[in-house]
């Protein structure tokens, strides 16, 4: 799983009709240190996430595996939301 | 599978009701010299590792196959603790 920061929302009105009632969110991964790690992704939101804060992201064909999603076109989807990232690394 | 460090570790408190109670790591995955091979990713911990242990972890949906048949949305999943390894 990789963490996440929430940077902003996808409104798309016409889309798969298994994604209906679905947010969207736009997420920037990033390291532990909270230093930004590549590019932005468009993940579907199963914990009532929002702008600003650090999640927790699972992509793939387990993302389709995360509450309410089965059988559902998504790669990414957003499965909680992060308290506190400990780092024992020098 | 890949050879990795555990490098911390993440509290989750607000999350999937198929995620309460699975421990999650961060690891650094490893070359065989013990060099850092990419970036830091988060696991989910099937064997009870801890912080600054050598592990090898799954990638993709066989992750969550040691907690079937609760299908925990998971991509990434340490399975086993590496006493040691040798190479060539």
């Amino acid at each position: 799983m990789l963490l996440a920061k929430v940077v902003g929302t996808v409104v798309a009105t016409r889309k798969d009709p298994r994604l209906v009632s679905n947010k969207l969110l736009i997420a920037r991964p990033m390291d532990p240190r909270g230093k930004p790690e590549g590019g932005y992704l468009v993940a579907v939101d199963t914990v009532d996430a929002g702008v600003g804060e650090t999640v927790l992201i699972v992509s793939g064909s387990s993302a389709r595996m995360a509450s309410g999603m089965k059988d559902c076109p998504v790669d990414a989807a957003i499965v909680g939301i992060v308290d506190t990232v400990e780092l024992n690394e020098p | 599978m890949n050879l990795a460090r555990v490098v911390g570790d993440v509290v989750v408190t607000r999350k999937d009701e198929n995620l309460v109670g699975l421990k999650l790591l961060i690891i650094q995955p490893l070359t065989p010299g013990r060099e850092p091979a990419g970036r830091t990713l988060i696991a989910v911990d099937a064997v009870g590792a801890g912080v600054g242990e050598e592990v090898f972890f799954v990638r993709g949906k066989e992750a969550s196959f040691p907690f079937y048949p609760v299908e925990a949305p998971v991509d990434a999943g340490i399975v086993g603790i590496v006493d040691h390894w040798t190479v060539g």
